[in-house]
């Protein structure tokens, strides 16, 4: 299967397989007007198996939202058809809005306008918890 | 701005600090009689309480300061929709300092982010109540004479009770702290305490089912409330209930020095039969809860 070449733009690699659709919806990319591929199970020495996506626009992506997915991707930025970059993802030590507390008894949970906020409390483990409740984070 | 949200808010120095504090206060209560004149406590409680709420007034009286606040959530603009966070802006505008009680965990955080005055958490939900762990450390100091040594036994619902876990976080900071985990197997303490309090700091512990043959060895027996709700069936609340109730023949093993501890209030766990002992100590442990907010409040407006 071949996917063209980017002149400009973003190479989302080393996705986790399967994961390619959420981080697709969590970065808006449905929203653009440039081309897009969301490339499944692309076979990978590596990881086995991995998803791709390649953006035909050079975006400011969001890479707390990255890290917080899959803090193994790496982010490629191509400009004139050459690699200018290549950014390794980590674990954001916080995240704002990207997930839901979704403890019954949480103050966001009546105060609509609270922003909800999860802060990593164990990296090794990739505990998240709330910044209010601190409810542990369902593990992606 | 200073806060208490939570016990692990505060180093370990600074909780030795405020139960200093708070003895100096007892024994010199005149001292402090004029510490805080002019100053204004409000106290939001959008749940009913009668200790916290009466104790955080007592302690600002006794300071020299005026209280003022609501003692359920029906006579605030709470009940008209306003946001925790207008709310505390608009307190923080009159009151010098904020003692709340929120039935929602982390509402305490989100008025510390808009008061602009310290905020003292007096209970969100069950997720912390910190000046109850205060008043507990300040019970022990008071009847032991020491926060270091001692064999602690927590006896009755372990899995829910929030002062039970903050207790422990709060002990396993001291030397030689042993604790002796007495509950049904329904209501044992959880896994996640277990792992990130006493196995992370290294510290001894025992579970047992049964509060008799642990009696012998213990210096603090801290009794909290089984609760029929708790139980998946009444037949099993039934069975379970009389071995966690505290009563003077239970207390025949016990070491002639062991203080009995409460986070109150009671319903029938520990036998009124017990109140005239003296090693009770919970009655005490309300009165301690009043000075180790003087403390408090002294030490979060900057007060010497």
């Amino acid at each position: 299967m071949n996917i063209d070449g980017i002149t400009n733009g973003l190479v989302i690699d080393h996705i986790e397989a399967g994961k390619g659709m959420e981080l697709y919806n969590a970065l808006h990319l449905g929203e653009l007007e440039s081309s897009v591929a969301l490339i499944k199970n692309v076979t990978s020495h590596k990881m086995g198996k991995k998803d791709i996506i390649k953006v035909d626009e050079v975006l400011d992506v969001d890479l707390d939202i990255l890290g917080f997915i899959d803090p193994n991707i790496t982010v490629n930025i191509i400009m004139n058809n050459e690699r200018v970059a290549k950014k390794h993802i980590e674990l954001p030590k916080m995240v704002k809005n990207i997930i839901k507390c979704k403890n019954p008894r949480c103050i966001t949970s009546t105060e609509q306008e609270l922003p909800h906020i999860f802060k990593l409390t164990d990296p090794v483990k990739r505990t998240y918890r709330c910044l209010y409740c601190e409810t542990e984070a369902e593990k992606r | 701005m200073k806060n208490l949200l939570s016990i692990t808010d505060l180093t370990t120095a600074e909780i030795d600090d405020l139960i200093e504090k708070a003895q100096d206060i007892i024994k010199h209560p005149a001292d402090y009689r004029e510490k805080c004149k002019y100053k204004k406590l409000a106290t939001l409680f959008f749940e009913p309480s009668t200790r916290t709420r009466l104790s955080f007034e007592a302690a600002m009286i006794d300071l020299g300061g005026r209280v003022m606040g609501f003692s359920e959530a029906q006579a605030s603009s709470a009940a008209k929709g306003e946001s925790v966070a207008d709310t505390c802006r608009t307190v923080g505008c009159y009151a010098d300092i904020i003692a709340m009680r929120h039935p929602k965990e982390g509402a305490p955080l989100v008025a510390s982010m808009h008061a602009g005055v310290p905020i003292i958490n007096a209970g969100d939900g069950g997720h912390n109540h910190p000046t109850q762990t205060l008043t507990d450390l300040l019970t022990i100091k008071c009847e032991k004479g020491r926060l270091t040594n001692m064999t602690i036994g927590l006896c009755g619902d372990l899995k829910f009770g929030r002062t039970v876990h903050s207790l422990i976080e709060a002990m396993s900071r001291y030397d030689g702290i042993k604790f002796v985990l007495i509950s049904p197997e329904e209501l044992k303490l959880p896994n996640y305490v277990k792992q990130e309090t006493l196995d992370k700091n290294n510290i001894e512990y025992k579970e047992t089912t049964d509060l008799i043959s642990a009696m012998p060895e213990l210096d603090i027996l801290y009794m909290t409330r089984v609760q029929r709700e708790r139980f998946f069936n009444e037949e099993d609340y039934i069975r379970l209930k009389d071995s966690y109730i505290l009563t003077p023949e239970k207390l025949a093993t016990a070491k002639e020095d062991l203080s009995i501890m409460h986070p109150l209030p009671r319903v029938n766990e520990i036998s009124v039969a017990v109140d005239d002992d003296p090693r009770a100590a919970y009655f005490k442990q309300v009165k301690n809860g009043k000075f180790i907010r003087m403390a408090l409040i002294l030490k979060l407006l900057d007060i010497a």
